[in-house]
């Protein structure tokens, strides 16, 4: 099964993120790297690799990476510089939002999908927005279910 | 560079970030997300622990470059962490790839310079005239190959590197920011100096003063 990666400026948002994966998809390996090698905010390239490098261990099908901040992917780029070949042929990383991606990357992945599905799942539309389609797109609040029409 | 040039240098410059790391991080606050100095400052505390606790300093120049560079790799954050770290490694490579003790120092270290500079460009994205790091270090870079070549030596190349660094630094508050954080305030970030060149600048002129004192 393919595994997945977060990587973030804070650990605690992706402790919660990864129970609620776990809650999604029992058996998926999920591994974080988030904050610095002392625990605070920030990105860390040794702590990058060093989860790619276990999951990888555990999951030979390969992982997808999510990221938080565009800043991660820097951090992110110099832990893949030192992966080998080998190990970078399985790794993709998604451009979808950390949470709704990563929750569709979840369940593309413990439904058995290929690494290119499960980047695929992460980065539809669908993926980053999560409100229904008769809200208003201009972001103010929607008139409320009581005068809406029942379908 | 010599491996005492590189820990006196490393020493000097965890100083001067945590007497500058307030200043750093209003910098930072005003266009960026304000941790810009309380990062630097933790990581070169951690490279300062890590010099004092490993017998590195008996390394030579090359490797505590390295050492330096996955330190403050692990342990900034931000994204300046990763570019200052994959500066300091690409600047070890550099030097160990030079034959030991071909040519003039000043040479040597502005090819490990212009290396660190390469790296941080790549990495980043970015050129100089985007509100960056490199609005410092690439003038800084360019005047240090300017007086390695015509036979300066390495002190005082590098006292020019880092006033060529620091008219940089000054020269990017009216810029408009179109890398990293402070690109999301679009034109209110014009105004302001942008912190990643003046905490540039800052390691510049510890890498100067280290070298004026004979390190």
């Amino acid at each position: 099964m393919v595994a997945l990666v977060l990587v973030g400026h804070s650990l605690e948002l992706l402790h919660g993120l990864q129970a609620m994966l776990a809650q999604a998809a029992p058996d998926l390996l999920v591994r974080v790297a988030g904050g610095t090698d002392a625990g605070a905010l920030g990105t860390s390239a040794p702590l990058i690799l060093d989860a790619v490098r276990s999951v990888l261990a555990a999951s030979p099908e390969g992982a997808v990476v999510l990221l938080d901040l565009g800043s991660a992917a820097l951090a992110l780029e110099m832990a893949l510089d030192d992966l080998d070949p080998s190990e970078r042929a399985v790794v993709r990383v998604s451009r979808g939002a950390l949470v709704e991606g990563a929750v569709r990357a979840a369940v593309e992945a413990a439904g058995g999908g290929s690494l290119a599905s499960v980047v695929s799942a992460s980065e539809t539309p669908a993926g980053r927005d999560k409100l229904p389609d008769d809200w208003p797109v201009d972001g103010t609040a929607p008139g409320g279910l009581a005068e809406r029409p029942v379908r | 560079m010599s491996r005492a040039l590189v820990v006196a240098w490393f020493r000097l410059a965890a100083s001067r970030v945590a007497a500058e790391r307030v200043h750093l991080t209003d910098l930072d606050a005003a266009i960026g997300d304000g941790d810009h100095g309380i990062n630097l400052d933790r990581g070169f505390a951690a490279l300062e622990a890590r010099l004092s606790a490993s017998d590195a300093s008996t390394e030579a120049a090359g490797p505590l470059l390295a050492l330096a560079g996955r330190t403050l790799t692990g342990t900034v954050g931000g994204a300046s962490g990763a570019l200052y770290g994959r500066a300091l490694l690409r600047a070890a490579a550099a030097l160990d790839a030079w034959p030991i003790d071909a040519g003039p120092p000043a040479v040597r270290v502005a090819a490990a310079l212009r290396a660190a500079v390469d790296g941080i460009a790549a990495l980043g994205r970015s050129r100089p005239g985007e509100k960056t790091m490199l609005d410092a270090l690439v003038p800084a870079v360019e005047a240090l190959e300017a007086a390695a070549t015509a036979g300066v030596g390495l002190a005082v190349a590098l006292r020019q590197a880092a006033h060529a660094a620091e008219a940089g630094a000054r020269a990017t508050r009216p810029l408009l920011a179109t890398k990293g954080r402070a690109s999301y305030l679009g034109e209110r970030s014009i105004g302001h100096l942008d912190p990643g060149a003046v905490s540039s600048t800052l390691l510049l002129e510890a890498l100067a003063d280290a070298a004026a004192s004979g390190a």
